[in-house]
Order: C-alpha cells, then structure tokens, then sequence
C-alpha cells in the first residue's frame, strides 16, 4: 500500500485539476512515439508515424493519448487503492496487448516532462517529486497483474 | 544508439541557447534528483544538502561543465570526457542507473526555463545526448 502525505494529495490534485486531458494526454503519447521510436511497435495500425509532424499531427495518436491520460485520472482519484483501480487494465495490457511494463515507466516519465513544460515555475521540485512518485505507482499497479 | 546529424545540430542549439545559466540549471538539476530520487543522496554524504547550499551550486557546475563540454565536443564525446570517464569508473563508482535519473532531471530543468525550446525534436536528441554521456561515463566500469 502507497502511502500519500497531505502535501502530496494536494500536489496531485490541484496540478491535475489545470490538466487539459485531451492535449496533454496528444502531447504525451506523441512524445513517447517520437523520444523512443521503438515504442510505435504496439501501433502499427497508427497510420502515418513516419516523422515527428506525422505522429503530432496523428489523430489516432491523439485520441489514443487522450484515452490514456483519461485513464490516468482514475488513479488521480483513487489514489489509496491503485492496484485494484488498474486490476483489469494490468491483466489487458499483458494478456492481449503484450506490452513490456517499462513502457509505462518511459510514458510516465515523459509525463513529467510535458507537465514541467506547462507548468514551468509552479512545477517545484516538490511536486516534481510527487508526480514522478504517481507515475511510478500507476506504472507498478499497471504491472502487478502480469504472469 | 547512434547520435545523427540532426541530433547534434539540435544539442548544440540548446546548449547555446541555455546561455550562461548552464551552471544554475546544473545546480537546480542535482537538487530536484536529490529530492525526486533520495536514494541518490547516498553518493554525498559528505555534502550538506539543503536548497542554496554551495556544495551543490559547485557540484552542478561541475556537472553542467562537463554536459556542455560534451556538447562542444559532440563528434568525441568520448573522449571529452576521457578522464571524467575514468574517475567514474575508478573511483566514483556512481551506479550506471543513476545517469538516467539526473539526465531525466536535466531535462525537467529544460522543459521549465525553456519550454518552447524542448520540441518533441530536441526533447528526442537531448535525450538521447544524455544517454551518450551516461554511456560514456560508465563504459570502462567493467
């Protein structure tokens, strides 16, 4: 069981509430397909992931970026049961997607990077350290089902 | 992993448009790796590690010297870094996970100062540039 001070639940949730889902969840995804490149493995019905524009441009990318980010903010809001929150998605992402579980630690830390892009000097060391805690929480519960 | 062209045009850039704070952002990027990832603190417990303290203000410039010594020198960054290479290996011992952490601070530091300045582009060949020297550091480890 994860335990969250006070201090971080707030960090957690008063960033998430100025999330923009849809474009930062785009953001994300694209930014994983584009840092590392090996990852559009799992998308090859993506259409078009031939260059940094392409992938941007992407609207599969975008919507699936934004299914995954919504995805997200269930762990936002169930921060006390992780494991349970992502039991089914964890057993998906083993069984039929196949997907190595550092996938999850490589999208989540292009997370912070997006978010410290948008939040700039409000993205404290304190909050960058709660957040790369969340990430790497959400990546273990995403994991904690494979066999 | 090989950096192109492209990469290194695209390293240079930033590195000449971080402008004379590379010596802060070095700072800055030890103090969030402390507090992000405190099991790296174990490699200064020598240091006083509180925020402003002038240990790590020395130690980042030290470690921001070397990334952009490294970007002017991005043909050979092996051998920029030849002897940095060889305390790391001989003496410093600093666990190769570790790069990834700093480097991934380096790059938060980045995305704050200078948002419009990490594209998905450049995000991709300074990420790619900190794993170089990552490598580099740690090649003669064994």
């Amino acid at each position: 069981m994860v335990h969250w001070t006070a201090e971080e639940k707030q960090l957690i949730t008063s960033v998430w509430s100025k999330v923009n889902v849809e474009e930062c969840g785009a953001e994300a995804l694209a930014r994983l397909l584009i840092v590392y490149p090996w990852t559009q493995r799992f998308f090859a019905n993506f259409g078009n992931l031939s260059s940094p524009t392409a992938i941007i441009g992407n609207p599969k990318v975008r919507a699936h970026g934004k299914k995954v980010l919504t995805s997200f903010g269930e762990a936002v809001k169930n921060l006390e049961n992780l494991k349970a929150t992502y039991s089914k998605l964890s057993e998906l992402h083993c069984e039929k997607l196949h997907v190595d579980p550092e996938n999850f630690r490589l999208l989540g830390d292009i997370l912070i990077i997006v978010l410290a892009a948008h939040f700039t000097k409000d993205f404290t060391p304190a909050t960058q350290a709660t957040w790369q805690k969340l990430v790497g929480v959400v990546a273990h519960a995403l994991a904690y089902k494979y066999h | 992993m090989v950096l192109s062209a492209n990469d290194k045009t695209n390293v240079k850039g930033i590195f000449s448009k971080l402008g004379g704070h590379a010596e802060e952002y070095g700072a800055e990027t030890l103090e969030r790796m402390f507090i992000t990832y405190p099991q790296t603190k174990t490699y200064f417990p020598h240091f006083d590690l509180h925020h402003g303290s002038a240990q790590i203000k020395a130690h980042g410039k030290k470690v921001a010297g070397a990334l952009v010594e490294a970007a002017n020198h991005i043909d050979d960054i092996a051998g920029a870094l030849s002897k940095l290479s060889d305390l790391h290996a001989q003496k410093l011992r600093v666990d190769p996970v570790n790069f990834k952490l700093l480097g991934q601070c380096f790059l938060v530091v980045v995305a704050i100062h200078h948002p419009s300045l990490l594209t998905p582009e450049n995000h991709a060949s300074l990420d790619k540039f900190l794993c170089a020297v990552g490598n580099v550091l740690t090649a003669k480890y064994r």
